[in-house]
Protein backbone atom coordinates (compact mmCIF):
# COMPACT_ATOMS: atom_id res chain seq x y z
CA UNK A 1 0.00 0.00 0.00
CA UNK A 2 1.35 3.44 -0.55
CA UNK A 3 0.13 5.59 2.23
CA UNK A 4 0.28 9.19 1.00
CA UNK A 5 0.46 11.55 4.56
CA UNK A 6 0.67 15.30 4.40
CA UNK A 7 -1.70 17.89 2.88
CA UNK A 8 -1.96 20.09 0.13
CA UNK A 9 -2.93 24.09 0.90
CA UNK A 10 -2.64 26.93 -1.25
CA UNK A 11 0.92 27.32 -1.24
CA UNK A 12 1.86 23.70 -2.03
CA UNK A 13 1.53 20.15 -2.22
CA UNK A 14 3.42 18.30 1.32
CA UNK A 15 3.10 14.84 1.20
CA UNK A 16 5.56 12.09 2.19
CA UNK A 17 4.59 8.82 0.92
CA UNK A 18 5.28 5.33 2.33
CA UNK A 19 5.46 2.03 0.32
CA UNK A 20 4.04 -0.15 2.90
CA UNK A 21 5.05 -3.49 1.21
CA UNK A 22 8.72 -2.33 0.70
CA UNK A 23 8.71 -0.71 4.41
CA UNK A 24 9.41 -4.16 7.18
CA UNK A 25 9.00 -1.79 10.58
CA UNK A 26 12.74 -1.97 11.24
CA UNK A 27 12.35 1.64 12.66
CA UNK A 28 15.79 2.92 10.89
CA UNK A 29 13.69 6.04 9.37
CA UNK A 30 12.76 6.87 13.25
CA UNK A 31 15.71 7.44 14.71
CA UNK A 32 17.02 9.27 11.56
CA UNK A 33 14.81 11.78 11.75
CA UNK A 34 15.78 14.81 13.65
CA UNK A 35 12.25 16.25 14.21
CA UNK A 36 9.93 12.67 15.67
CA UNK A 37 7.81 13.07 12.58
CA UNK A 38 8.30 9.41 11.45
CA UNK A 39 7.20 6.95 14.04
CA UNK A 40 6.30 2.75 13.60
CA UNK A 41 3.38 0.91 14.93
CA UNK A 42 0.73 -1.49 13.88
CA UNK A 43 -0.74 -0.45 10.36
CA UNK A 44 -4.04 1.72 11.26
CA UNK A 45 -5.01 0.81 7.60
CA UNK A 46 -4.44 -2.84 7.08
CA UNK A 47 -5.86 -4.71 10.71
CA UNK A 48 -4.31 -7.73 9.18
CA UNK A 49 -0.55 -6.99 8.29
CA UNK A 50 1.46 -8.83 11.46
CA UNK A 51 4.50 -6.40 11.65
CA UNK A 52 5.06 -3.01 12.13
CA UNK A 53 5.11 -0.35 9.28
CA UNK A 54 6.50 3.11 9.36
CA UNK A 55 4.07 6.05 9.52
CA UNK A 56 3.98 9.55 9.93
CA UNK A 57 2.92 10.83 13.55
CA UNK A 58 -0.43 12.23 13.93
CA UNK A 59 1.02 15.16 15.84
CA UNK A 60 2.88 15.97 12.46
CA UNK A 61 0.44 15.35 9.70
CA UNK A 62 -0.72 18.60 9.53
CA UNK A 63 2.14 20.31 9.34
CA UNK A 64 4.79 18.37 7.90
CA UNK A 65 5.49 21.43 5.44
CA UNK A 66 7.49 23.35 8.57
CA UNK A 67 8.58 19.94 10.28
CA UNK A 68 10.51 18.64 7.22
CA UNK A 69 12.14 22.55 6.61
CA UNK A 70 15.08 22.21 8.24
CA UNK A 71 16.10 19.35 6.34
CA UNK A 72 15.07 20.85 3.01
CA UNK A 73 17.63 23.93 2.67
CA UNK A 74 16.58 26.29 -0.32
CA UNK A 75 20.15 25.52 -1.66
CA UNK A 76 22.46 22.22 -1.66
CA UNK A 77 20.20 20.37 -0.81
CA UNK A 78 21.62 17.05 1.03
CA UNK A 79 19.79 13.78 0.95
CA UNK A 80 16.82 13.57 3.31
CA UNK A 81 17.80 11.97 6.49
CA UNK A 82 14.77 9.56 6.73
CA UNK A 83 14.93 8.71 2.79
CA UNK A 84 18.79 7.74 3.31
CA UNK A 85 18.09 5.71 6.12
CA UNK A 86 15.42 3.27 4.67
CA UNK A 87 17.17 0.85 3.31
CA UNK A 88 14.62 -0.76 1.22
CA UNK A 89 13.71 2.77 -0.08
CA UNK A 90 10.33 2.58 1.07
CA UNK A 91 10.21 6.86 1.75
CA UNK A 92 9.56 9.21 -0.69
CA UNK A 93 8.60 13.25 -0.24
CA UNK A 94 6.35 15.16 -2.76
CA UNK A 95 8.53 18.10 -2.38
CA UNK B 1 -38.55 28.71 14.89
CA UNK B 2 -36.74 28.95 11.63
CA UNK B 3 -36.12 26.14 8.99
CA UNK B 4 -33.06 24.97 9.75
CA UNK B 5 -31.82 24.34 5.94
CA UNK B 6 -28.81 22.57 6.30
CA UNK B 7 -29.96 19.46 8.48
CA UNK B 8 -30.32 16.39 6.23
CA UNK B 9 -32.95 13.77 7.73
CA UNK B 10 -31.51 11.40 9.96
CA UNK B 11 -32.61 7.68 9.00
CA UNK B 12 -33.07 3.77 10.15
CA UNK B 13 -34.04 0.73 8.55
CA UNK B 14 -34.54 -3.32 9.25
CA UNK B 15 -33.82 -5.77 6.53
CA UNK B 16 -36.86 -7.56 6.09
CA UNK B 17 -35.48 -10.85 4.51
CA UNK B 18 -33.22 -11.44 7.86
CA UNK B 19 -33.63 -13.49 10.77
CA UNK B 20 -31.32 -12.63 12.69
CA UNK B 21 -31.43 -15.11 14.81
CA UNK B 22 -30.60 -17.75 12.74
CA UNK B 23 -27.51 -16.26 11.86
CA UNK B 24 -24.04 -17.21 12.48
CA UNK B 25 -21.75 -14.62 12.68
CA UNK B 26 -23.69 -11.21 13.94
CA UNK B 27 -21.00 -7.82 13.74
CA UNK B 28 -21.29 -4.53 13.81
CA UNK B 29 -19.82 -1.71 12.98
CA UNK B 30 -19.86 2.51 14.02
CA UNK B 31 -18.57 5.01 11.80
CA UNK B 32 -17.91 8.14 13.97
CA UNK B 33 -18.03 10.91 12.07
CA UNK B 34 -16.91 14.63 12.28
CA UNK B 35 -20.61 15.86 11.24
CA UNK B 36 -22.71 12.23 11.01
CA UNK B 37 -22.73 8.82 12.81
CA UNK B 38 -23.58 5.43 11.30
CA UNK B 39 -24.44 2.17 13.06
CA UNK B 40 -24.49 -0.88 11.33
CA UNK B 41 -25.13 -4.55 11.98
CA UNK B 42 -24.94 -7.39 9.48
CA UNK B 43 -25.89 -11.04 9.79
CA UNK B 44 -23.30 -13.50 8.01
CA UNK B 45 -21.97 -10.39 6.03
CA UNK B 46 -25.27 -9.16 5.03
CA UNK B 47 -26.66 -5.78 6.00
CA UNK B 48 -29.31 -6.26 8.71
CA UNK B 49 -30.30 -2.95 9.92
CA UNK B 50 -28.67 0.48 10.15
CA UNK B 51 -29.16 4.26 11.50
CA UNK B 52 -27.34 7.14 10.45
CA UNK B 53 -27.31 10.33 12.60
CA UNK B 54 -25.67 13.34 13.43
CA UNK B 55 -22.87 13.19 15.74
CA UNK B 56 -23.03 15.42 18.85
CA UNK B 57 -20.41 16.81 20.89
CA UNK B 58 -19.68 13.46 22.78
CA UNK B 59 -18.93 10.57 20.21
CA UNK B 60 -19.16 7.65 22.84
CA UNK B 61 -22.88 9.11 23.33
CA UNK B 62 -23.24 9.38 19.74
CA UNK B 63 -22.41 6.01 18.48
CA UNK B 64 -24.09 4.44 21.77
CA UNK B 65 -27.46 6.81 20.21
CA UNK B 66 -26.82 5.39 16.52
CA UNK B 67 -26.08 1.95 17.65
CA UNK B 68 -29.52 1.44 19.75
CA UNK B 69 -31.64 3.43 17.46
CA UNK B 70 -30.35 0.80 14.64
CA UNK B 71 -31.05 -2.29 17.30
CA UNK B 72 -34.52 -0.40 17.85
CA UNK B 73 -37.78 -2.99 17.73
CA UNK B 74 -35.16 -5.94 15.90
CA UNK B 75 -34.86 -7.24 19.47
CA UNK B 76 -31.70 -7.99 19.02
CA UNK B 77 -29.52 -6.49 21.99
CA UNK B 78 -25.47 -5.82 22.04
CA UNK B 79 -25.02 -8.42 23.90
CA UNK B 80 -26.40 -10.41 20.90
CA UNK B 81 -23.07 -8.77 18.42
CA UNK B 82 -20.22 -11.20 18.51
CA UNK B 83 -17.88 -8.31 17.31
CA UNK B 84 -17.93 -4.31 16.50
CA UNK B 85 -15.61 -2.20 15.03
CA UNK B 86 -15.35 1.85 15.26
CA UNK B 87 -13.83 3.78 12.25
CA UNK B 88 -14.27 7.35 11.71
CA UNK B 89 -12.40 10.27 13.48
CA UNK B 90 -14.11 8.67 16.75
CA UNK B 91 -13.27 5.90 16.37
CA UNK B 92 -11.12 5.30 19.70
CA UNK B 93 -14.10 6.68 21.29
CA UNK B 94 -16.84 3.96 20.46
CA UNK B 95 -17.52 1.97 23.80
CA UNK B 96 -18.66 -1.00 22.48
CA UNK B 97 -16.17 -1.98 19.83
CA UNK B 98 -13.48 -4.22 20.33
CA UNK B 99 -11.03 -2.51 17.82
CA UNK B 100 -10.83 0.78 15.32
CA UNK B 101 -9.73 0.55 12.27
CA UNK B 102 -9.07 3.75 10.32
CA UNK B 103 -12.07 4.91 8.01
CA UNK B 104 -9.72 4.70 5.35
CA UNK B 105 -9.40 1.09 5.12
CA UNK B 106 -13.09 0.74 6.32
CA UNK B 107 -14.27 3.05 3.45
CA UNK B 108 -12.41 0.96 0.85
CA UNK B 109 -14.22 -2.57 2.35
CA UNK B 110 -17.45 -0.87 2.43
CA UNK B 111 -17.32 0.81 -1.33
CA UNK B 112 -16.19 -2.98 -2.48
CA UNK B 113 -19.85 -3.60 -0.73
CA UNK B 114 -21.88 -1.31 -1.78
CA UNK B 115 -20.67 -1.32 -5.36
CA UNK B 116 -19.01 -4.61 -6.21
CA UNK B 117 -15.96 -5.88 -6.55
CA UNK B 118 -14.92 -3.54 -9.72
CA UNK B 119 -14.63 -0.51 -7.99
CA UNK B 120 -10.81 0.71 -8.27
CA UNK B 121 -10.80 4.46 -6.75
CA UNK B 122 -13.18 5.63 -4.09
CA UNK B 123 -13.18 8.99 -3.12
CA UNK B 124 -15.05 9.66 0.14
CA UNK B 125 -16.29 13.08 0.56
CA UNK B 126 -17.32 13.30 4.34
CA UNK B 127 -18.39 15.98 6.66
CA UNK B 128 -14.71 17.43 6.81
CA UNK B 129 -12.27 15.67 5.25
CA UNK B 130 -11.66 13.83 1.80
CA UNK B 131 -10.21 10.98 1.10
CA UNK B 132 -8.98 9.43 -2.69
CA UNK B 133 -8.76 5.63 -2.13
CA UNK B 134 -7.43 3.10 -4.74
CA UNK B 135 -8.48 -0.42 -3.79
CA UNK B 136 -8.21 -4.10 -5.45
CA UNK B 137 -10.45 -6.76 -5.94
CA UNK B 138 -11.32 -7.46 -2.42
CA UNK B 139 -11.96 -3.90 -1.12
CA UNK B 140 -8.26 -3.78 0.38
CA UNK B 141 -5.98 -0.33 0.10
CA UNK B 142 -3.66 -0.23 -2.24
CA UNK B 143 -2.78 3.81 -1.77
CA UNK B 144 -4.49 6.78 -0.03
CA UNK B 145 -4.37 9.81 0.23
CA UNK B 146 -6.44 12.18 3.01
CA UNK B 147 -7.06 16.02 2.92
CA UNK B 148 -7.90 16.63 6.03
CA UNK B 149 -6.25 20.50 6.98
CA UNK B 150 -9.08 21.97 5.27
CA UNK B 151 -12.51 21.76 5.09
CA UNK B 152 -12.91 22.77 1.63
CA UNK B 153 -14.88 20.42 -0.81
CA UNK B 154 -16.54 18.61 1.98
CA UNK B 155 -20.07 18.04 4.03
CA UNK B 156 -19.97 21.04 6.20
CA UNK B 157 -19.10 23.12 4.17
CA UNK B 158 -22.02 22.04 1.97
CA UNK B 159 -24.38 22.61 4.82
CA UNK B 160 -22.87 26.02 5.84
CA UNK B 161 -23.97 27.43 1.83
CA UNK B 162 -27.48 25.37 2.29
CA UNK B 163 -27.81 28.02 5.00
CA UNK B 164 -26.49 30.81 3.62
CA UNK B 165 -29.15 30.41 0.40
CA UNK B 166 -32.11 29.23 2.30
CA UNK B 167 -32.02 26.12 0.55
CA UNK B 168 -32.88 22.90 1.68
CA UNK B 169 -29.12 21.19 1.77
CA UNK B 170 -30.76 17.77 -0.53
CA UNK B 171 -32.17 19.78 -3.20
CA UNK B 172 -28.99 21.99 -3.99
CA UNK B 173 -27.59 19.67 -5.91
CA UNK B 174 -30.64 19.25 -8.18
CA UNK B 175 -30.53 23.19 -7.52
CA UNK B 176 -27.07 23.94 -9.02
CA UNK B 177 -27.99 22.32 -12.07
CA UNK B 178 -30.50 25.07 -13.38
CA UNK B 179 -27.94 27.17 -14.65
CA UNK B 180 -27.89 28.05 -18.49
CA UNK B 181 -24.29 28.78 -18.27
CA UNK B 182 -21.73 27.07 -15.97
CA UNK B 183 -20.94 30.33 -13.69
CA UNK B 184 -16.64 30.60 -12.96
CA UNK B 185 -16.20 28.41 -9.61
CA UNK B 186 -15.53 30.69 -6.51
CA UNK B 187 -12.27 31.02 -6.37
CA UNK B 188 -11.82 30.28 -2.77
CA UNK B 189 -11.46 27.02 -1.53
CA UNK B 190 -11.78 27.54 2.00
CA UNK B 191 -15.74 27.31 3.20
CA UNK B 192 -15.09 31.20 5.21
CA UNK B 193 -14.01 32.55 2.57
CA UNK B 194 -15.92 31.26 -0.22
CA UNK B 195 -19.12 32.11 2.14
CA UNK B 196 -17.92 35.50 2.13
CA UNK B 197 -17.39 35.83 -1.35
CA UNK B 198 -20.65 33.97 -2.20
CA UNK B 199 -22.66 36.61 0.05
CA UNK B 200 -20.81 39.07 -2.51
CA UNK B 201 -21.87 37.54 -5.34
CA UNK B 202 -25.51 37.52 -4.31
CA UNK B 203 -25.47 40.83 -3.68
CA UNK B 204 -24.00 41.55 -6.76
CA UNK B 205 -27.61 40.27 -7.90
CA UNK B 206 -27.01 36.65 -8.83
CA UNK B 207 -29.38 34.26 -8.66
CA UNK B 208 -29.18 31.84 -5.54
CA UNK B 209 -28.97 28.53 -8.60
CA UNK B 210 -25.43 30.57 -9.80
CA UNK B 211 -23.83 31.06 -6.90
CA UNK B 212 -24.73 27.39 -5.67
CA UNK B 213 -23.45 26.26 -9.13
CA UNK B 214 -19.98 28.08 -8.46
CA UNK B 215 -19.72 26.63 -5.50
CA UNK B 216 -20.45 22.80 -6.37
CA UNK B 217 -18.18 23.33 -9.72
CA UNK B 218 -14.96 24.54 -6.81
CA UNK B 219 -15.61 21.47 -4.66
CA UNK B 220 -15.62 19.55 -7.45
CA UNK B 221 -12.58 20.83 -8.65
CA UNK B 222 -10.68 20.99 -5.63
CA UNK B 223 -11.22 17.27 -5.15
CA UNK B 224 -10.33 16.43 -8.77
CA UNK B 225 -6.66 18.08 -7.74
CA UNK B 226 -6.50 15.57 -5.02
CA UNK B 227 -7.16 12.48 -7.67
CA UNK B 228 -4.78 13.49 -9.57
CA UNK B 229 -1.75 13.16 -6.83
CA UNK B 230 -2.99 9.62 -6.62
CA UNK B 231 -4.67 9.09 -10.20
CA UNK B 232 -7.55 7.64 -11.76
CA UNK B 233 -8.19 4.05 -12.55
CA UNK B 234 -12.28 2.78 -12.89
CA UNK B 235 -14.46 1.66 -11.79
CA UNK B 236 -15.13 4.74 -9.84
CA UNK B 237 -17.23 5.73 -7.15
CA UNK B 238 -17.97 8.12 -4.62
CA UNK B 239 -19.16 7.06 -0.53
CA UNK B 240 -20.33 9.93 2.17
CA UNK B 241 -22.76 12.73 1.90
CA UNK B 242 -21.74 14.35 -0.79
CA UNK B 243 -22.04 11.26 -3.29
CA UNK B 244 -25.75 12.23 -2.88
CA UNK B 245 -25.30 15.90 -4.17
CA UNK B 246 -26.14 15.60 -8.16
CA UNK B 247 -24.48 19.29 -8.53
CA UNK B 248 -21.25 18.04 -7.36
CA UNK B 249 -20.97 14.87 -8.83
CA UNK B 250 -21.92 15.74 -12.16
CA UNK B 251 -19.47 17.99 -12.09
CA UNK B 252 -17.03 15.71 -10.90
CA UNK B 253 -17.45 13.40 -13.45
CA UNK B 254 -17.32 16.27 -16.11
CA UNK B 255 -13.65 17.45 -15.42
CA UNK B 256 -12.52 13.75 -14.85
CA UNK B 257 -14.21 12.13 -17.60
CA UNK B 258 -15.80 9.16 -16.08
CA UNK B 259 -19.15 7.89 -14.75
CA UNK B 260 -19.16 7.12 -11.04
CA UNK B 261 -21.57 4.19 -9.96
CA UNK B 262 -24.84 4.27 -8.82
CA UNK B 263 -26.09 2.68 -5.51
CA UNK B 264 -29.30 2.32 -3.91
CA UNK B 265 -27.63 2.05 -0.62
CA UNK B 266 -27.21 5.43 2.01
CA UNK B 267 -23.06 6.13 0.44
CA UNK B 268 -22.71 7.54 3.85
CA UNK B 269 -22.76 4.02 5.17
CA UNK B 270 -19.76 3.05 3.26
CA UNK B 271 -17.16 3.27 6.30
CA UNK B 272 -19.88 1.47 9.07
CA UNK B 273 -20.50 -1.37 6.45
CA UNK B 274 -16.44 -1.51 5.66
CA UNK B 275 -16.29 -1.79 10.05
CA UNK B 276 -18.95 -4.36 10.18
CA UNK B 277 -17.10 -6.48 7.57
CA UNK B 278 -14.18 -6.17 9.26
CA UNK B 279 -15.60 -7.14 12.40
CA UNK B 280 -16.69 -10.55 10.51
CA UNK B 281 -13.36 -11.37 9.57
CA UNK B 282 -11.52 -10.91 12.46
CA UNK B 283 -14.07 -13.30 14.40
CA UNK B 284 -13.56 -15.44 11.54
CA UNK B 285 -9.69 -14.80 12.19
CA UNK B 286 -10.41 -15.96 15.77
CA UNK B 287 -12.15 -18.90 15.00
CA UNK B 288 -9.50 -20.48 12.90
CA UNK B 289 -7.07 -19.69 15.27
CA UNK B 290 -8.56 -21.68 17.83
Amino acid sequence: MIANYGYKDGSGEYFISIDTDKCDGCGDCVGACPYGVLITGEDPNDPFREEPVAMVSEDHRKKIKYSCAPCKPVSDRPPLPCVAACGSGAIEHSW
Amino acid sequence: MTEEFWRWTESRWTSPDIDWKSGDIITAGCDVGSVSTQAVVMVDGQLYCYANMRTGSDSPDSAMRAINWALEGTGMTLDDIQYSVGTGYGRVNVPFAQRAITEIACHARGANFIYGSTVRTVLDMGGQDCKAIHCDERGKVVSFLMNDKCAAGTGRGMEVFADLLNVPITQIGELSLQVDEEPEPVSSTCVVFAKSEASALLRSGWPKEKVIAAYCSAMAHRVVTLLERIGMEEDFAITGGIAKNIGVVSRLEKELGVKALQTDYDTQLAGAIGAALFAKALVEKQRKGK
